[in-house]
């Protein structure tokens, strides 16, 4: 298992100028990223749509590097978003999956099968040309440059840590420092984009 | 009626294409239906329509949401049952990110005349009521300008909008 602030910031070091969705990683993600004009922690709007999400910001994008942190339980939510992005295939989007083995936001219930799941069996099935599987730091290290470097989309399932919060919901320290819509302002002022 | 009577009163898929072009769409996200699918082959066609194939309405929305964030507009085409499967999806990546977007939404089961045996139909405008969507019923080439009357009010309102295409088999609802 590897700890997802410490993979976060190995990642931040092959960073460059990508467009993060930092997705599940949002709470750790914020306190290390250098170019939070270029981030895109939206939370958690609906389950099992960060794929997607990242697709269309991909597609729209396409001279961005986009990298998203996505989690398992919202690629189970919607494990149909798999064969879609294969097929549009965005060259700048690399899809990196933290698999923490269960619903750490309602107390850590296991999502189904949570221990014997190949995710980048079904990454490769969907049609991704590339998807890798890490259980370590090490090994995510040593390959992070390799997968940066290649074109995508490329899958990368790495099992995490669960950092299982028990707390009310309401109850539980928010780590956004700006709302959804002022992210989304904010990147597109950075990158020049224009439209409402 | 006649021929010519007939071809007057359906929705033109051309008109539809013109009208999606008109508004400057970039993008088409949608999951084949029964009321859309003749606009399939013309989009294809299209070259400067980028379609997006989804295998679950839900999708549409965040990745519409994603392709908004990138200054590029979306046009979502589902079906009235795969839209009401997708409540969170519009309500969390449509309103809360606040995306002007229009969705065409087949409306399967619609009848003219008020009387539907297709509770798809029966819950669809209910269910837009309840999200505050509002929409415009387009049922053939005249109802066709609402379409850009859609556009406008999305993005002048930031919000989603809905075209309900109450035109199934060209001429079913009658």
């Amino acid at each position: 298992m590897i700890n997802t602030a410490d993979l976060l910031q190995v990642f931040q070091q092959y960073r460059g100028d990508a467009v993060v969705i930092p997705g599940r990683g949002g709470k750790h993600w914020t306190n290390i990223s250098d170019q939070p004009n270029r981030d895109l922690p939206v939370g958690d709007p609906a389950m099992g749509g960060h794929a997607s999400f990242a697709l269309g910001v991909a597609l729209s994008l396409p001279e961005e590097r986009v990298v998203l942190f996505d989690s398992e339980g919202d690629v189970l939510m919607n494990l149909g978003a798999l064969p879609t992005i294969a097929e549009k295939a965005p060259a700048n989007l690399y899809h990196f999956m933290l698999d923490n083995e269960c619903y750490a936001t309602t107390g850590g219930q296991p999502v189904p099968n949570a221990k014997n799941i190949a995710y980048e069996v079904i990454a490769k099935g969907s049609g991704y040309p590339a998807a890798y599987a890490f259980d370590n730091l090490e090994d995510f290290t040593n390959h992070i440059e390799e997968i940066l470097n290649q074109p995508g989309p490329v899958f990368v399932a790495l099992k995490v840590d669960p950092e299982i919060e028990n707390e009310p919901i309401g109850s539980r320290v928010r780590w956004q420092t700006r709302s959804r819509t002022q992210v989304i302002d904010d990147l597109k002022q950075e990158l020049g984009v224009s439209g409402p | 009626m006649t021929q010519q009577q007939e071809q007057e009163a359906q929705l033109s898929p051309e008109v539809v294409l013109g009208e999606l072009l008109k508004n400057g769409v970039t993008h088409v996200v949608w999951l084949p239906d029964s009321e859309t699918n003749w606009l399939y082959l013309l989009m294809q066609d299209e070259p400067t329509l980028d379609l997006i194939p989804v295998s679950r309405e839900g999708q549409a929305f965040s990745t519409a949401a994603g392709l908004t964030v990138g200054g590029k507009k979306p046009v979502i085409l589902i079906q009235n049952t795969g839209m009401m499967e997708s409540g969170d999806s519009l309500r969390g990546w449509g309103l809360s990110l606040n995306i002007p977007v229009v969705m065409m939404v087949g409306y399967r089961g619609w009848t003219r005349h008020g009387v539907n045996t297709d509770t798809a139909a029966t819950y669809t405008e209910r269910f837009l009521n309840a999200f505050g969507i509002n929409y415009y019923l387009v049922e053939n080439g005249e109802d066709a300008p609402r379409i850009s009357v859609a556009f406008a009010e999305a993005e002048r309102t930031r919000r989603p909008v809905a075209v309900l295409v109450g035109d199934e088999y060209h001429g079913f609802n009658r």
